[in-house]
């Protein structure tokens, strides 16, 4: 490693540790947004700097997820902001709902992939397809993070085609017997319920709510991840597991219901993808400015200027397809591939910002000094999860053509 | 009780600070403002708790235009009960205090709280000049705060110590860091915020007396000059002659 300026480099390490994070608006975007949407950016802002910043390094290398953050999720309102009051959400609009994910991506994709899990992927399904006595019972308790719940759609040998599903359940009077295997499972070590889709005897997709001890139901957690290192995945397994019928989601049936639970997660990851860039174009503009080789900032080579241009670029744009991504979302108009469009071309570009901002930190951005190498290997499972980055764009592809190009 | 808390806007605490014609105006082109944070930390926390552990009303008052609205919602969500904006873009601390005083002064509150300075201009000038307007006691930079039915324990930060003093209601008081602990608002917070009432209040004729003429910015830092050890002659002709501190 670079052995020049030794002392001016360590001060630049120091100061690193303190979250100096300022947002970047190139296009005064804010102006577009609400003032609740601006006081909730704030507030998560603000909490990401006190609660997640200072601890999420020493999580994420000891591979650790740091479990006393769903309370503090829960305080703030982080979970399922936009459902009803009533049924222990915020009662925002999807705008805020994405302002929350993108700030707390900036933090972390791994917290906000604890926030999605359990208000996209649980809270969302319990509200839109469950029965009242269901909204009664759980969603409450999920918002205030009294509860923390699990999505099992995947399947060891179904991915991206989870129709394919081999999870099944079998009629046995007042329950259903289900059996099968459930695979990356953000939050299933430590949720105490799981919501869970699996084939009927008439091979159509259900989703039902599952309780941590009900009989034959475990969660192993997945080890050596080098990704989403500070959120915990696992497997749900479930042996002849008996669910009450009073436990399954009356409101759907067929694979509309986990792919709409889909949809309401990607539009979330789309902002957070913005989020993350952020974090690591933010780090790179000040480290270009701080960092002197042959006598000046690296900044002022037009190399260093050419990644940052680009970053910001990127960035600006992608800010605005999901600005304009929530108002139609607020207007119960944005589509799924809209969505896939965004989920796809967000995550990409972060991907892309962290790695140039790897680049302009030089051996620095490999170290823990700065929030890059974590952001970017967080971001190789956002580009995965929730529908890969090919599967979306053959999302779009099919949404163009009219022909379906999966199988 | 009845509570009242004057909050300021200040800008963020990272911004770049410059200024426009000639020096004589600040420039707020591309500058966030946020609330002053002595106002919103401790201040205004502060008069919450009171109002949580004793019952009662916190209001929240501020001189400004309808732009600084969303420091007035943060307020209300962070727990608030109503608001106040003096319909004015203030010119001087005299003003803003005038323009409190004459609000304030058929209410009837218990305790006046504010910030003890705004972090840009760092006047701690409203606060003093409100009590005096008012005709009640002030205690300023607070950093403790207990009730005992309407008396008042309080600690204040003083030069080199801290002073214990005893008040009791109506009473103004300026707050300093350790009076309270910051809060965030929450979703929620933020939602019952755009149902709370903010009354928008026509200002009172008030006049400036001070007008500030001209800003100047700190001399920038200059470069470190690195020294050998062995040429302690150098170093003393440097703090002579360039540095003129010997």
């Amino acid at each position: 490693m670079d052995s020049n300026n030794n002392g001016a480099h360590s001060a630049i390490a120091k100061k690193a540790k303190e979250d100096r994070f300022q947002a970047h608006d190139y296009y005064l975007i804010d102006e577009l947004l609400d003032d609740d949407h601006l006081l909730a950016r704030d507030a998560v802002r603000t909490w990401v700097k006190q609660e997640v910043s200072p601890i999420i390094e020493e999580y994420a290398e000891r591979a650790e997820c740091p479990a006393h953050l769903f309370k503090g999720l829960a305080e703030i309102g982080a979970f399922g902001p936009s459902l009803p009051v009533e049924y222990g959400g915020g009662g925002m609009d999807e705008m805020a709902y994405g302002v929350i994910m993108q700030e707390l991506e900036r933090g972390d994709s791994g917290i906000r992939s604890m926030a999605s899990v359990q208000g996209s992927l649980v809270m969302y399904p319990i509200y839109k397809y469950g029965s009242e006595e269901q909204k009664r019972k759980y969603l409450p308790k999920l918002g205030s993070g009294e509860l923390i719940g699990c999505f099992g759609l995947t399947e060891p040998d179904h991915g991206s085609n989870p129709a394919g599903m081999a999870s099944r359940v079998k009629d046995d009077g007042d329950a259903y017997i289900l059996n099968g295997a459930k695979m990356w499972i953000t939050n299933s070590p430590v949720a105490d319920i799981a919501v869970v889709w699996a084939k009927d005897e008439e091979d159509k997709v259900i989703g039902m709510i599952v309780e941590k001890d009900m009989k034959g139901y475990s969660a192993p957690e997945i080890h050596g991840k080098w990704s989403l290192r500070a959120s915990v995945t696992g497997e749900l397994v479930f042996e002849d597991v008996r669910v009450p019928k009073a436990n399954v989601l009356p409101g759907v049936r067929g694979m509309r219901g986990p792919l709409s639970c889909l949809s309401k997660a990607r539009y979330g990851i789309a902002w957070g993808a913005v989020g993350a860039a952020l974090d690591c174009y933010d780090s790179a503009l000040r480290y270009s400015q701080e960092r002197i080789q042959f006598g000046k900032p690296i900044g002022q080579f037009q190399l260093t200027q050419k990644k940052l241009a680009e970053m910001i670029t990127e960035i600006t744009k992608a800010q605005l397809l999901v600005w304009r991504l929530g108002k139609l979302a607020n207007e119960d108009r944005a589509t799924p591939a809209q969505i896939s469009m965004a989920k796809r071309n967000n995550v990409a570009m972060a991907l892309e910002v962290a790695r140039e901002a790897r680049q302009i930190h030089g051996g620095m951005g490999i170290t823990n000094e700065y929030p890059i190498m974590r952001h970017m290997m967080n971001l190789e499972s956002v580009v995965t999860y929730e529908g890969t980055h090919d599967i979306h764009l053959l999302i779009t592809g099919m949404d163009v053509t009219g022909f379906n190009a999966f199988s | 009780m009845k509570l009242l808390v004057c909050v300021s806007k200040t800008p963020e605490t990272t911004a770049k600070i410059a200024f426009t014609n000639d020096n004589t105006e600040f420039d707020s082109s591309g500058v966030q403002y946020i609330m002053n944070p002595y106002d919103e930390w401790y201040a205004l926390v502060r008069a919450l708790e009171l109002k949580e552990a004793q019952g009662g009303s916190v209001t929240i008052i501020h001189v400004g235009p309808a732009a600084n609205d969303t420091i007035i919602r943060k307020g209300l969500a962070i727990g608030a009960d109503e608001a106040v904006r003096i319909d004015a873009e203030p010119p001087s601390a005299l003003y803003v205090a005038r323009q409190v005083a004459e609000y304030a002064k058929n209410e009837n509150f218990d305790i006046v709280f504010l910030g003890k300075e705004s972090i840009d201009y760092n006047g701690s000038e409203v606060g003093p000049m409100l009590a005096e307007m008012l005709g009640l006691p002030f205690v300023s930079h607070a950093t403790r705060l207990e009730m005992e039915g309407n008396k008042a324990m309080i600690v204040a930060d003083i030069d080199g110590g801290d002073a214990q003093l005893e008040v009791e209601t109506p009473f103004v008081i300026s707050a300093a860091k350790g009076l309270a602990e910051q809060r965030i608002p929450n979703m929620r917070g933020i939602m019952m915020a755009k149902r709370k009432p903010l009354k928008v209040v026509e200002p009172v004729e008030a006049e400036g007396l001070a007008v500030a003429v001209r800003f100047e910015l700190p001399p920038e830092k200059g470069d470190v000059k690195l020294i050998d050890p062995e040429n302690m002659d150098e170093l003393v002709r440097l703090l002579h002659e360039e540095a003129k501190v010997i």
